[in-house]
């Protein structure tokens, strides 16, 4: 059950951007912060994690599954199944209200129905992240704050065994980015799942298990707090 | 599949006020140019039939195509007059009989034609309620009359003053309904029926007063001199033709010299027909006889050439609104780029993507053919009579 990444390595040949990853492992439940300066490739690595990209070297396993070897369609079946991602500009739609955006990714999932346990088990996440009564609420009508918290209940919903935040607390003010990334570690702790995470934001490292310097560990440097 | 249509259903309710706009724009460009030539067929066919069962018309010499217009329809301001004796000479030809139309007149912008009997035998008119004219005074009402008035057996009809500034003129008569037509789907529907010496009454050609006879109206004669008597203007004049005082109604002069605005000949046979347009061409000046087919004809043409100006200008228009509804279309896909982006991330394949935005684009195009089609279909069935009835008003 867990995430390991092996000697990954990827380019954008146009942009003459070239990373390099030494081996990781991350266990279930273990929350990991990532830092680096930009254009270091912390958004890249969440990319290669989630399957979008696929690693010129080395393997992205999960679960003992490897992901790099699937094709792109059982990669993709796999993200929309057992991930969850969290952006930093929340990507809610803004024609839904707060239930059909956190029912959004199981509705494109064909394994899963959209039924009445689910709809209950959406609402029961939507309460315990504070959105009691804004159900259905148009997403243009919440706050920021609310919008990520609805952005973290649709990443929660399939009860995902990996969640990817990018930023997730970026546009957020400090009382609630904090409250979100509390609520978000609280969870993944709670039931074993893998939180992994860009973050610019050094006031917050100190809520994860690991922070890993992108930068220095392709210096093969890595910190723990 | 469900879920999809679930999303792209919840998108279109959220801009349904930018894709009705849409939608009306495209349904306008794609109903506009059928609708105006389902139209002007229709009305063209029914010009066409119309002349087709009136082949010649009688008239004033003039314009063909007011003539035709005023025999056809009944619709024209002032029309130029023959005498009553034209009749005779039509049937003296022994090339036809002749039915007069005497369409002067109005009952509330319903035009009253002064005829006779043989004119809705000749049109094939049939009966709803009661019965043909018998007497001075009575009136016959087409189907649309009596609905749009109210007016059944036994109400009145009265006939509208020409000019309310003209003291000398016709003053209006007071008619009894004995009869309502079933449709006929013609401008028949819209006429009022009367005998034509009912219609001179109205110009007042012919009129009924009290008896200058009785010694209660003695006061009121000027002069007495032997059958002729001159009274003042307290004589009692008659608005109304009834059962008392239907007798005192007279005509003076001679009714070979009264107006009728034109005459139907109905002609034996076809050679006859050629004939009786050879008699008038040849030997008469003082009246034309005109093919009415011809004319409507030629009227239709002139219908036709503006159509095909209208349709131009309707094609550039409609290439405009299908230029703009693509522009808002790619500005749409443009805007909700990042929703795609999010949707692929998140793991929706690209057909869902695809499904999803092109839900819009075929929503709109498919709402707006079906509404296209019903307006088309309405306007084949009720088009001509709406047009109709907006021109009548």
């Amino acid at each position: 059950m867990s995430l390991e990444l092996q000697q990954l390595e990827f380019n954008y040949p146009d942009q003459g951007f070239a990373f390099s990853l030494p081996g990781i492992v991350i266990h279930p439940g273990e929350c990991v912060a990532i830092v680096g300066p930009s254009g270091s490739g912390k958004t890249t690595l969440l990319n290669l994690v989630a399957g979008i990209l696929t690693p010129i070297e080395g393997n992205v396993t999960l679960n003992g599954l490897n992901l790099s070897a699937l094709d792109t369609r059982c990669r993709r079946l796999h993200r929309l199944r057992h991930m969850g991602m969290i952006f930093q500009s929340f990507e809610l739609l803004d024609y839904l209200d707060v239930r059909d955006n956190v029912l959004l990714q199981a509705r494109l999932c064909s394994e899963i129905t959209v039924d009445d346990a689910l709809e209950e088990r959406a609402r029961n996440i939507v309460t315990e992240l504070g959105l009691h009564g804004k159900w259905r609420r148009n997403i243009q009508t919440l706050s920021q704050g609310e919008r990520q918290r609805v952005a973290v209940c649709r990443a929660l919903l399939l009860d995902p065994v990996l969640v990817l935040a990018d930023e997730p607390s970026g546009n957020l003010d400090p009382a609630n980015k904090l409250a979100v990334l509390n609520r978000l570690v609280d969870d993944c702790k709670q039931r074993q799942r893998i939180l992994l995470t860009v973050t610019h934001d050094h006031s917050l490292l100190t809520t994860f298990d690991r922070v890993i310097d992108i930068a220095a560990l392709a210096e093969n440097l890595v910190s723990t707090v | 599949m469900n879920d999809l249509f679930y999303l792209s259903w919840q998108y279109i309710r959220h801009h349904k006020n930018k894709l009705l706009i849409l939608i009306f724009a495209i349904t306008l460009v794609i109903w506009l140019p059928i609708a105006i030539k389902s139209v002007v067929d229709q009305t063209a066919a029914q010009l066409l039939d119309r002349a087709n069962n009136t082949p010649l018309v009688i008239g004033a010499p003039g314009s063909p195509l007011e003539l035709a217009l005023g025999s056809l329809y009944f619709r024209t301001q002032t029309p130029a007059t023959l005498t009553f004796d034209e009749l005779n000479n039509v049937e003296a030809t022994g090339y036809a009989s002749a039915i007069p139309l005497y369409y002067r007149f109005n009952a509330q912008g319903h035009p009253i034609v002064g005829t006779n009997p043989e004119y809705l035998k000749y049109r094939q008119l049939q009966f709803a309620k009661g019965r043909p004219v018998a007497l001075l005074g009575e009136a016959v009402l087409g189907a649309d009359v009596a609905r749009k008035l109210n007016l059944t057996v036994g109400d009145f009809v009265v006939s509208s003053p020409e000019n309310v500034f003209d003291i000398s003129g016709v003053y209006p008569l007071k008619m009894t309904v004995v009869g309502i037509l079933k449709p006929a789907f013609s401008p028949d529907d819209q006429a009022v029926f009367v005998d034509i010496k009912t219609s001179w009454v109205i110009q007042g050609l012919g009129h009924g007063h009290q008896d200058l006879n009785n010694e209660s109206a003695i006061g009121q004669v000027l002069k007495k001199d032997g059958s002729n008597i001159v009274a003042n203007a307290s004589v009692v004049q008659y608005n109304e033709i009834t059962p008392e005082n239907i007798a005192s109604f007279h005509f003076h002069g001679d009714y070979s010299q009264y107006p009728v605005s034109a005459i139907i000949p109905v002609a034996r046979n076809k050679k006859s027909a050629a004939l009786l347009i050879g008699h008038y061409r040849e030997d008469r000046e003082s009246v034309q006889i005109l093919r009415s087919e011809r004319v409507i004809a030629e009227l239709l043409d002139t219908v036709v050439t503006v159509r095909n100006y209208i349709f131009i200008g309707i094609t550039a228009v409609g290439l405009a609104t299908c230029v703009i509804a693509l522009l808002v279309f790619l500005l749409s896909l443009r805007l909700r780029h990042g929703e795609r982006f999010t949707l692929a991330r998140i793991g929706a394949s690209q057909w869902q993507i695809y499904l999803l935005m092109a839900t819009e684009i075929s929503s709109v195009l498919l709402v707006s053919a079906c509404l296209s089609i019903l307006l088309v279909l309405a306007t084949q069935r009720f088009g001509i009579q709406v047009l109709q009835q907006l021109i009548l008003t």
